[in-house]
């Protein structure tokens, strides 16, 4: 997804004065399914940017969210891009917390082996401690 | 935390998904907006899961939405009603809000 | 308190972009200030100036342009989002500007509160 990244950051404000050393906890909650629609990808795109304002980024997969990143997708015959693998490189984006919820799993038969990152699966009530603290929520 | 559902829970988890989370959070609050105060009817299949949400989450809905639909007679007791105003200051007593879209 | 706005859905086909309309003219009201309001996703088709609704209907094109110049309001259309939704500078309806996704985060940060508005 280079191109697409380049062509985002095209507005980002470096110089912004009031932006600069703010670090705030950004949570991005993921709970579609990839390709059905575009909002897994287009979240993807917002994560990216995220990563160049050095802010606390945590990233939840619940619902059909956690098909996002489920391994195996090939989508050659779909004619649409596969932007599984971008999940595996959030961790060079300093991006690393990514958080799995259990019951989402266990409703849809999927364990943590069957997922191509590496997550740290939390419950429900884990979940909401996380998204309390946060400042500003993004659900896809 | 402020939660704010807009689907339907007839055609639509969401609700669901957002109340198995909220309901452990101390202070949490529930807003139904858009096709969500669907959720706020009395006497259907979703009335038991509401009443239980009502012990552990604030819950509230937006009149306008309410209005719109019909619903003003069969709001279930204890569900607080709301104007965009009343949305506005939710937004802001509470210290984060959250879109469950 | 600044409270800056999401929006993620078209205009007419979901409710969306409708009450975000009706919040921003709450929070005004109130004495809030809404510094910018970000478009994304199908978002980006409120920003389109060739949206054409029946006469008896509301113009949310034209609605939105007038309230952000009344009230001071930024605007700002993904230019990912748009490109590949057809929304380009030759078809920007009056008030709104394209840029980059940096502009939603720069408002998660500087905004008091984000509120998302979608489907």
């Amino acid at each position: 997804m280079g191109e697409e990244m380049t062509e985002s950051t095209g507005g980002i404000d470096f110089e912004d004065e009031d932006a600069s050393g703010v670090i705030k906890k950004f949570m991005f909650v993921n709970r579609k399914a990839p390709y059905g629609t575009i909002y897994a990808l287009e979240s993807l795109e917002v994560v990216l940017i995220s990563a160049a304002f050095d802010q606390d980024v945590s990233l939840i997969f619940m619902d059909d969210g956690v098909y996002q990143i489920v391994k195996g997708q090939h989508t050659k015959a779909i004619d649409v891009k596969n932007f599984s693998p971008t999940y595996r490189a959030l961790e060079g984006y300093d991006i690393e917390k990514l958080y799995v919820e259990k019951e989402s799993l266990d409703q849809r038969g999927l364990t943590e082996d069957d997922l191509l990152v590496d997550v740290q699966v939390m419950s429900s009530a884990e979940i909401a401690k996380i998204m309390a603290e946060q400042d500003v929520v993004i659900s896809f | 935390m402020l939660h704010i559902v807009n689907k339907s829970p007839f055609e639509n988890r969401t609700l669901d998904s957002c109340l198995r989370v909220a309901i452990n959070e101390p202070g949490a609050a529930l807003l139904l907006i858009e096709d969500a105060v669907y959720a706020a009817s009395k006497s259907g299949t979703f009335e038991s899961a509401m009443k239980d949400a009502l012990g552990k989450v604030k819950v509230y809905a937006l009149w306008p939405d309410i209005e719109a639909r019909g619903m003003q007679d069969r709001v279930i007791e204890g569900i607080k009603m709301v104007d965009y105003g009343g949305f506005v200051d939710l937004v802001a007593e509470h210290s984060n809000c959250q879109s469950w879209l | 308190m600044k409270l800056a706005i999401m929006i993620n859905e078209g205009v007419y086909q979901h409710q969306s972009t409708d009450s975000a309309y009706q919040f921003v003219k709450a929070a005004i009201e109130k004495g809030h200030e809404v510094p910018r309001i970000f478009f994304y996703h199908d978002g980006v088709y409120n920003a389109s100036s060739l949206t054409d609704p029946p006469k008896d209907d509301r113009n949310i094109v034209m609605r939105w342009a007038k309230l952000a110049h009344e009230h001071n309001i930024d605007m700002v259309v993904c230019v990912a989002a748009a490109l590949r939704r057809g929304i380009k500078d030759e078809n920007l309806a009056e008030g709104f500007r394209i840029s980059g996704l940096g502009q939603l985060v720069e408002a998660g940060i500087q905004a008091d509160r984000l509120v998302v508005f979608g489907d």
